[in-house]
């Protein structure tokens, strides 16, 4: 600690900043302690001071949309929207609207996909974009899949304009970028209910609003990369657009776009895995599609179907995320002087072939157009029928039911009652003693603010069991995770495997991650802590290897060379330097486990999540907005903190 | 060779590094050194810089590494804004030139070569050279016609569909020379241009330009680390340090009369013989006689080795250009040069 405090600037008086915690936690202690004889106000705040937020917004909220007018300019955008949808619909799955064309028949999808796969990446491409529609259309989810495709295809593009249209302004103006900051951190933060309902207030039911709110969700990422992208052009070739007498705008799309490529390009390929994230969960406001089926599927126990949906939503994941990422690293490659023009194409050429060819195939042989009704492969009973029996197995019934049992009884219901139990000013000061370890005063009243803004919406004890279930999760997760890490960066080998399916995990929509929870634990809350601890895993694994496996060869082979066990390596050498490269994936699955637990409410919760969902029943806007900044501010809460470790940390350590 | 007004003017130019540069020059007194400065965190990229290129010179910049020759070369083409002094290109105050005016400048005047290349990575050969073009607008097939010649002029055939990582440095470094011919500025900037070359083609590139310095009267800034290459391109050279130009003078007086101590070491080990010209240390003829065949002032005194071994004249009469005679040679003083 010793080397962090010397550069603490914000200290009271020649107090340590764990002096002045251990003093904080002590307060918060005493006040839990005297809970029987505090005065109901010192428990939870005295309902006086609970102000009518919601209705407020709600007005505020109705005066933008009514009076304001708010609601003219969303209703032309909802039309040009809607027309756009209405085509790639009926262009993908025959939507009886203008061109009338549709639908394209699976098949030459099927063709012109492979081929740009095998462009993008050979043959391993080509069969995983080829491979990914051939299953879907046999199992039976073509049109299921086109309605949400028809979605991404128009959301993806306009969030990838809007996005380097902003990143672009962000960089040529420090202030845009300062106010952008913390916009683009709440953006970040807020539970998906909060863009979806506004969406379907201001927008129509159903794919437009699904789009809005699609395209807001997917903007953030692709401003932060535009703006680093353009930062990071080397200023050798700026210069030498400067002496080649280009303008401002010559500049940016000659010189700064083409050298930025590479950023932009990772900020396009999360566009387009937050666009499918997103999309599939605007089955809560309607949308059709593959997510729409799945909530269905779900919410009747038919979890062979929607095993399968979930396989088809995998698979489209994985086929977007590789071919994207094979875009990012897709060097051109020169063609000899006086090559044609067909040669120069082949590629382009070799689609519209196996496009054509595969369309007249369909006309033929109406199986490829379309797989009619019974023709499907799905095998929702038999999968079915096979969960049962998997899970009628003793050993798995029992493991699971203990694990419930366990962990219910042990563990969290113990645990939510306390910190329920605990008085609202004493979890506060309790949270800031936490902060003020870390960083000092100015942490500390954050996250005091920031709880205290939770305190004053109301929703205190909502609020509380959100934060218990994403606690007991992440810490599950880490006792699971670490682990997983540590034992995979120990070679080679299993640092790659691992490294791998943690990157293919993390492109899932997390609305996946739901089916194998309620396969193993039914609906309660295990179920929910289950899921959510399958998905924060991912990036605490991950960033455990690649902390691990940062760490300089010298100072592991000095540590070899001092004789030091593989433990005594791991605990004095590794791990110190690796923490805070760890610490950035707690961050991580903590926002993961913000995120997921206000889509486990569709399992049934009793936390915000499960308020947020009624409020899209209710059109509640403000009460909407209340309960979103719940969570998002107790989300930014942490990140605060972690981060600021982080950063101290690495200073300490002569790290970067 | 030289006209009356000079295309490039600096004067008492600076260019400082730092935090808050003007801030810090208001408060320097003359005599700060270099590494005062570094310690409070400033670096004096270029220090109270004063010469003048005239029209149709070649001004070769020499010094160490570090020594602000980029960045002074930055600042005649306004790439970087200077802290302090001014600058005149052409008569127009370089800092008060608008954006607009800017680009015109560097779209009809100026071209540069860069140190580092800069090439586009995005960009095929061919379209990397014709850049400049396309950006004042020249229509796409002439622009072609043009990028083909000059990709053509430094050896390059072939591979004008390439892309720069597909090059070889040197190669990379011609791509970077054919984008500044492709447009044939006035006024060139070349930073350490021929670095990366082999000395064949270096020789071929130095002819080329020494072609079209002469044919066309181009102005030429030309950085370089060796002092063959300044030898034959220089009109002048000017040698720098920490930001300071040393001297600025022809080849002869350079090695001659070392305006200071670091010159005199900087050009210590360089055969004098090579560089001083017969003209430069003839003598006016004061009435003595002429005797004999005379030797042309363009000859260094390498060049006149053998006759100055053989000879047995005291004095021997120097030519100019125009045939008559400008002064007498010292056969001594030009021997003891010559086995110094
Ligand atoms: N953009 C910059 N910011 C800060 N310092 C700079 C910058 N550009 C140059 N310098 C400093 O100015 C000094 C002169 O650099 P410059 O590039 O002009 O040297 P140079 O003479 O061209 O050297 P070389 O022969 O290695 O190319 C160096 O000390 C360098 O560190
Ligand atoms: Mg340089």
């Amino acid at each position: 600690m010793t080397a962090i405090d010397t550069q603490m600037p914000a200290r009271i008086g020649s107090l340590s900043n764990a002096r002045v915690a251990t003093i904080l936690f002590a307060v918060a202690a005493l006040i839990a302690i005297a809970k029987p004889i505090l005065p109901d106000g010192l428990i939870r705040l005295p309902d006086w001071m609970i102000l009518p937020w919601a209705p407020w917004l709600q007005a505020m909220f109705d005066f933008v949309r009514e009076d304001l007018g708010l609601i003219y300019v969303t209703r032309t955008i909802t039309a040009g929207l809607e027309f756009v949808l209405d085509t790639t619909g009926n262009i993908l799955y025959g939507k009886h609207r203008w061109p009338y064309l549709g639908p394209i028949s699976w098949a030459s999808i099927v063709g012109a996909s492979g081929v740009l796969g095998y462009w993008l990446g050979g043959t391993r491409l080509a069969l995983i974009a080829g491979g990914t529609w051939v299953w879907t259309a046999v199992i039976g989810q073509w049109e299921l899949a086109m309605e949400t495709m028809s979605v991404i295809v128009v959301a993806a593009p306009i969030a990838v304009a809007i996005g380097v249209g902003m990143g672009i302004q962000a960089w040529r103006h420090r202030r845009v970028e300062v106010a952008l900051r913390p916009i683009l951190a709440v953006l970040q933060t807020l539970p998906f209910f909060t863009y979806l309902l506004p969406a379907v207030i201001f927008f129509k039911v159903g794919p437009t609003a699904a789009a809005v709110a699609t395209i807001i969700f997917a903007i953030p990422p692709m401003i932060l990369m535009t703006t680093l992208g353009l930062k990071k052009v080397s200023p050798d070739i700026v210069e030498a657009g400067q002496m080649s007498g280009s303008t401002r705008w010559q500049m940016l799309r000659h010189v700064y776009m083409p050298a930025a490529r590479t950023e932009i390009l990772v900020g396009v390929n999360q566009v387009i895995m937050l666009c499918l994230a997103m999309v599939v969960l605007t089955a809560f406001i309607g949308m059709p599609g593959l997510g729409a089926k799945l909530l269905a599927m779900m919410g009747s126990f038919k979890l062979g179907r929607s095993f399968e949906i979930g396989v088809t939503i995998v698979l489209i994941a994985v086929m977007l995320d590789r071919l994207s990422k094979a875009w990012i690293v897709k060097q051109p490659v020169h063609f000899e002087k006086g090559s044609p023009w067909s040669q120069r194409h082949f590629f382009l050429l070799a689609g519209i072939a196996a496009f054509v060819v595969l369309a007249l195939l369909a006309w033929v042989v109406p199986y490829f157009h379309e797989v009619g009704r019974r023709q499907d492969l799905s095998m929702g009973k038999e999968i079915d029928f096979a969960i049962k029996w998997v899970l009628d197995i003793d050993a798995i019934q029992a493991t699971t039911q203990w694990l419930r049992w366990f962990l219910n009884t042990k563990v969290l219901i113990p645990f939510r009652d306390s910190i329920l139990w605990l008085p609202t000013p004493s979890a506060i000061l309790l949270f800031s003693a936490a902060a003020y370890y870390v960083g000092g005063l100015r942490s500390a009243l954050v996250i005091a603010c920031f709880f205290g803004i939770v305190a004053l919406t109301g929703w205190w004890d909502r609020s509380m069991i959100t934060l218990y279930t994403v606690i007991s999760a992440v810490i599950l997760a880490t006792i699971l995770g670490i682990p997983l890490g540590i034992f995979a960066s120990r070679n080679e080998k299993w640092s790659g495997r691992i490294l791998l399916a943690c990157d293919t995990a993390q492109t899932f929509p997390s609305f996946i991650y739901l089916i194998p929870a309620i396969m193993l634990f039914g609906v309660n809350d295990v179920a929910v802590i289950f899921s959510i601890l399958i998905f924060a895993m991912v990036p605490l694994t991950r960033y455990t290897i690649e902390g691990l496996r940062g760490v300089p060869v010298e100072l592991t082979e000095a540590a070899d060379m001092a004789g030091s066990t593989r433990r005594q390596k791991l605990m004095h050498v590794q791990l110190p330097l690796a923490l805070p490269t760890m610490a950035v994936g707690f961050n991580q699955a903590i926002m993961f486990a913000f995120f997921m637990v206000i889509i486990a409410a569709f399992i049934g919760t009793q936390d915000l999540g499960q308020e947020l969902q009624r409020t899209l029943a209710g059109n509640e806007l403000g009460k909407n907005f209340v309960l979103g900044t719940c969570v998002s501010v107790m989300a930014l809460a942490f990140d605060h903190v972690i981060r600021r470790w982080v950063t101290d940390r690495k200073s300490a350590l002569g790290l970067d | 060779m030289t006209d009356s007004q000079p295309v490039i003017s600096c004067r008492n130019a600076w260019k400082i590094f730092g935090p808050d540069p003007e801030q810090f020059y208001a408060n320097i007194s003359a005599d700060m050194s270099f590494e005062d400065m570094r310690a409070q965190g400033y670096i004096a990229g270029v220090r109270d810089v004063s010469v003048d290129v005239a029209k149709g010179e070649m001004l070769v910049i020499m010094g160490l590494s570090g020594s602000g020759k980029s960045t002074l070369v930055r600042c005649l083409s306004r790439l970087h804004d200077i802290t302090a002094g001014s600058i005149t290109v052409d008569g127009q105050d370089l800092g008060s030139l608008s954006e607009k005016e800017l680009i015109e400048l560097r779209r009809r005047k100026m071209g540069m070569v860069f140190q580092s290349f800069g090439l586009l990575p995005h960009r095929t050969v061919l379209e990397n050279v014709a850049f400049p073009l396309e950006m004042r607008g020249q229509d796409k097939h002439e622009r072609r016609k043009r990028a083909l010649e000059v990709v053509e002029l430094v050896g390059l055939s072939g591979r004008e569909e390439y892309f720069p990582r597909e090059l070889s440095g040197g190669q990379q470094q011609r791509v970077g020379i054919a984008r500044s011919l492709a447009i044939e500025p006035d006024i060139w900037f070349l930073d350490e241009p021929f670095s990366a070359l082999d000395p064949l083609i270096r020789r071929e590139m130095q002819d080329e330009f020494l072609r079209l310095q002469e044919m066309l009267g181009k102005t030429i800034v030309f950085i370089t680390h060796d002092f063959d290459e300044a030898l034959r391109l220089a009109d002048r050279i000017a040698i720098m340090k920490d930001g300071a130009v040393e001297q600025c003078d022809t080849p002869d007086q350079i090695v001659l009369n070392p305006a200071t101590e670091y010159v005199t070491k900087f050009t210590e080990d360089i055969d004098k013989a090579r560089v001083v010209h017969a003209g430069a240390i003839a003598k006016p003829v004061n009435g003595e006689p002429v005797m004999g065949t005379p030797v042309s002032s363009g000859k260094t005194i390498q060049d006149l080795a053998r006759l100055l071994v053989d000879d047995t004249r005291d004095l021997i009469p120097v030519t100019s250009d125009d045939g008559t005679i400008m002064g007498n040679l010292d056969r001594v003083e030009a021997l003891d040069i010559l086995l110094r």
